[in-house]
């Protein structure tokens, strides 16, 4: 087999900076449209000052925590291709490899946004409600006794280090298995295979903790006064069905630029197959939590429904988000043969990321938004900003090494994949 | 062209032929059973007798001769359903799941584990029907019946009504599925029989299988099919098992993380009991090579995964509970871990999230008496997390002056001790009456997997 080489070309690194520049001009257009728009400077129901600064950082976290979740899911699928030792996925595991690339990038992001989200302003603003200090003065008139509770886990020193903890360890366990396996193109042999599948377990152990704790944090923490202990998986199931998603589609684009020439209609089943479970998986932890907090109807967890489906803003992203991440798929999937066809996957890979897109959306921006919320060019053009710069990381990473992993032991395996 | 990896390691060792797969299998229906088959089957009739003087009982005297009380009106029955349901699960996962997931070492253990979960389910079955009293009526009482026979309709909106129809539609799959890869086999043993009554019953076992291409294309074809319906209901069971607690708003079982969470304790405790029972048999009829140390090794590890996801649930809902600031949540976690009921808790915790750890290290996970033993362990931490869950939410009544305990009487015991006595006669029944190993899957695996194959190359 020749080598497989993708070249990261100045043509495409010109195409991605063309689609950024047209995701800024799209968020210029947007914040001109919110802050000339005669919306710009409301009052809130909080008595906070809304300004359209604000709408700009709730998009950075928003896509921050997309981006960031798909590229660490994408590091867990290959991770877990490792640890159950599977076959036929070694043709094409360099592609959810270049993924985390983008979480170096990440740790720099979230740091950046968390303190302009949080500290820039104006007006005091707070993508995380519970670091507004006025909470906790026992006898203010902010005193909210149930954030005042949180204050052992919602803290602004202990919140950083557990930051930081979740980045080390992933950076550390993304680079011992991305080392390995250059390793293992020079040097051939089994051994290399076996330490990644350790390191690889050593990764999905550290996920299965940090992935809950980090949705805790990140997203669960936005409506303070609000809990679910689902939120953890529901936040996983998100990421990782987008994640799949994106593998399939730059795989599908690589192989119409020429690249993967092995590759067979049973590789795309596979996927397709992976696509269509998870997103019913994730329609189930959807649903359950869903059918819970409705069915017992306590009115301290309908809330965050009831903020969702009965308003203005945002009850038709909640039906868009079962539209795009379940019904869709589901009906677009469920044949063998639209698994096996790329024209099939592509359609329904656009919907589900799209879709999850929407699912973060909804998570995040009521609880920072509330009433001021929207989905305009600011959103859209915050989106291709991000996708354009995750996409560049992932080249660039496939472009450092060969594109197959032609010393991977299962490797005749998975050329050889048939159904 | 299939290509196997040189990393990967044989299945069915020892050098088996596939004349040898036939051979080893149908010998244990044709022959003899062995001593011990008696004596285990005299010690299940014992059980199952003396289970059936208590079951009798409650039946005749009612409900009343349980030890529940006015506050903890749930206690060992519905433990009792959740355990043998749960432990319910892995035949369907091992033979649904896993296919759709090409695991070819799941041919091996698949016919006993779904017989197993078959008798797990009738099981799991008995405790609704004693729980209702009159159990002659209850026919009616759980099925959507017009009001004409009878009774009025059932309440739809009652999760203990979901599961009737899951329960009831697992049942039915997960037994047409056993069937349907029987059928071979049962043919296989009519084929060899000696005698006239084991040719006749056998051949209507097998329904007229002559194994002909068109035969095998529609098992083939039917096999996926029902894999297809079990996946979903593999799931679909033990998540409206949890709704049974988890749609209702008593502090410890109103929990939205509880429909994974059961599921995968489900799995958890049908691996461990798969493991129980395949240790003995494949040790009693000398199964070595089909169910190798490999096969144990790879269960293990589906105990570790899923006991692990159990542990983290736990973590999270004690953490939830105190993140959330209800007091009632935080009260009914604190009281688990250091109220009355501490030594359940401690068990549970003990046995699903520590003592299975063990199994991170190698030379446990492929010791047979560390398996065995800890599969036992593990049965008995997942007893006990449905105790926990059930009794210690309820003994806290909102009422402190209702505040009770629950003590068992010797029909809750003698009730539990019958199914027990059902289990194992059936399982000892199978184990001599049909082919406790797929032969023709593991027919299938010989050439890609067996040590001989690889040598003769």
């Amino acid at each position: 087999m020749s080598e497989d080489k993708f070249v990261f070309t100045a043509g495409l690194q010109k195409k991605l900076l063309i689609a950024k520049l047209i995701g800024i001009a799209l968020v210029v257009v947007g914040i001109l449209f919110v802050a000339f728009g005669g919306h710009g400077h409301e009052e809130a129901a909080a008595g906070h000052h809304y300004h359209w600064l604000h709408r700009v950082w709730v998009n950075l976290w928003i896509n921050n925590i997309y981006f960031l979740g798909i590229a660490l899911t994408g590091v867990l699928f290959l991770a877990l291709q490792y640890a159950s030792q599977a076959g036929w996925s070694a043709y094409i595991n360099r592609i959810p490899e270049a993924f985390g690339g983008w979480i170096y990038v990440a740790f720099g992001l979230t740091l950046i946004i968390f303190g302009l989200g949080n500290y820039a302003g104006p007006s005091h603003f707070h993508i995380f409600h519970w670091l507004d200090s006025s909470l906790y003065v026992e006898g203010g008139e902010n005193y909210d006794a149930i954030i005042a509770g949180k204050q052992g886990y919602l803290n602004l020193p202990f919140f950083l280090t557990r930051l930081v903890i979740y980045f080390v360890l992933w950076i550390m366990m993304f680079r011992f298995i991305r080392n390995e396996s250059l390793k293992e193109d020079i040097n051939g042999g089994d051994s290399h295979w076996r330490k990644l599948r350790v390191y690889s377990t050593v990764f999905i152990i550290i996920f299965a903790v940090t992935s809950s704790t980090a949705a805790w944090d990140w997203v669960l923490s936005i409506d303070t006064h609000w809990f679910s202990t689902m939120f953890g998986w529901y936040v996983f199931a998100s990421w990782f069905v987008a994640a799949i998603a994106a593998i399939t589609l730059i795989l599908i684009w690589l192989r119409e630029q020429g690249h993967f020439m092995q590759l067979n209609s049973d590789h795309l089943h596979d996927l397709g197959k992976y696509l269509f479970a998870f997103s019913i998986f994730w329609t189930y932890i959807w649903f359950s939590q869903y059918l819970l907090i409705y069915y017992a109807n306590i009115p301290e967890e309908a809330v965050y429904f009831l903020e969702r489906v009965n308003s203005e803003q945002y009850a038709w992203v909640f039906y868009v988000n079962i539209l795009l991440n379940f019904i869709l798929p589901f009906f677009i999937l469920m044949t063998r043969d639209s698994k096996r066809h790329t024209i099939f996957l592509k359609i329904a890979c656009t919907f589900i990321l799209i879709g999850h897109w929407f699912d973060f959306y909804l998570m995040i921006t009521p609880g920072t938004l509330s009433e001021n919320g929207g989905v305009g060019f600011i959103e859209i053009g915050m989106a291709v900003i991000f996708a354009a710069g995750f996409i560049y990381v992932v080249f660039r990473g496939l472009a450092k090494a060969s594109l197959v992993a032609r010393n991977h032991p299962m490797l005749e395996e998975s050329l050889h994949h048939h159904v | 062209m299939e290509v196997v990896s040189s990393v990967r390691t044989p299945l069915i060792t020892g050098g088996k032929t596939v004349g040898d797969v036939t051979q080893d299998i149908c010998v244990r229906v044709e022959a003899k059973p062995p001593k011990s088959w008696f004596l285990a089957m005299a010690i299940s009739l014992t059980f199952l007798f003396v289970g059936l003087y208590a079951v009798f009982t409650t039946a005749w005297e009612g409900i009343g001769v349980w030890g529940l009380n006015k506050t903890v009106g749930w206690a060992w029955d519905i433990t009792n359903f959740v355990w043998w349901v749960g432990i319910g699960h892995a035949g369907t996962l091992i033979s649904a799941i896993l296919l759709l997931f090409r695991q070819k070492w799941r041919m091996s253990i698949n016919r006993a584990a779904e017989a197993m979960t078959i008798f797990a389910v009738i099981c799991a079955l008995f405790f609704p029907f004693i729980h209702m009293g009159r159990l002659w009526l209850g026919f009616y009482w759980v099925m959507p019946l017009p009001n004409t026979f009878g009774s009025l309709w059932v309440n739809f909106n009652s999760p203990l009504l979901w599961d009737v129809f899951a329960i009831s539609t697992y049942f039915t799959v997960s037994l047409v599925f056993w069937y349907i890869g029987l059928i071979p086999d049962f043919a296989t043993i009519r084929d060899r029989a000696k005698n006239k009554v084991s040719a006749v019953i056998y051949g209507a076992l097998s329904f007229g299988w002559v194994g002909s291409a068109k035969d095998w294309s529609r098992y083939e074809s039917v096999s996926l099919i029902l894999a297809g319906l079990a996946t979903p209901l593999v799931l679909s069971v033990h998540t409206i098992v949890s709704f049974d607690f988890a749609t209702s708003i008593i502090p410890g079982w109103h929990t939205t993380i509880f429909p994974p969470y059961f599921v995968s304790g489900a799995v958890f405790s049908g691996f461990a009991m798969v493991l129980t029972l395949l240790l003995i048999t494949r040790k009693v009829y000398k199964l070595e090579d089909y169910i190798s140390v490999q096969h144990i090794e790879f269960m293990n590890i589906i105990i570790i995964v899923t006991g692990s996801i159990v542990g983290i649930a736990y973590l999270t809902e004690l953490f939830i509970a105190w993140y959330s600031g209800v007091p009632a949540e935080q009260y009914a976690f604190l009281n688990r871990a250091t109220g009355p009921y501490w030594w359940a808790y401690a068990t549970m915790m003990t046995c699903n999230v520590v003592t299975p750890q063990l199994f991170w290290f190698k030379k446990i996970r492929t010791s047979l008496w560390a398996t065995f033993f800890l599969s036992i362990i593990v049965n008995i931490g997942m007893w006990f997390e449905r105790f926990v869950i059930i009794v210690t939410s309820l003994h806290r009544d909102f009422l402190p002056s209702s505040w009770a305990m629950f003590y068992p009487t010797f029909y809750d015991v003698g009730d539990y001790l019958f199914t027990f006595g059902i289990f194992f006669t059936f399982f000892f029944l199978f184990a001599k009456f049909f082919p406790v190993i797929n032969m023709a899957e593991v027919k299938s695996i010989i050439k890609s997997t067996s040590t001989s194959d690889k040598a003769l190359k």
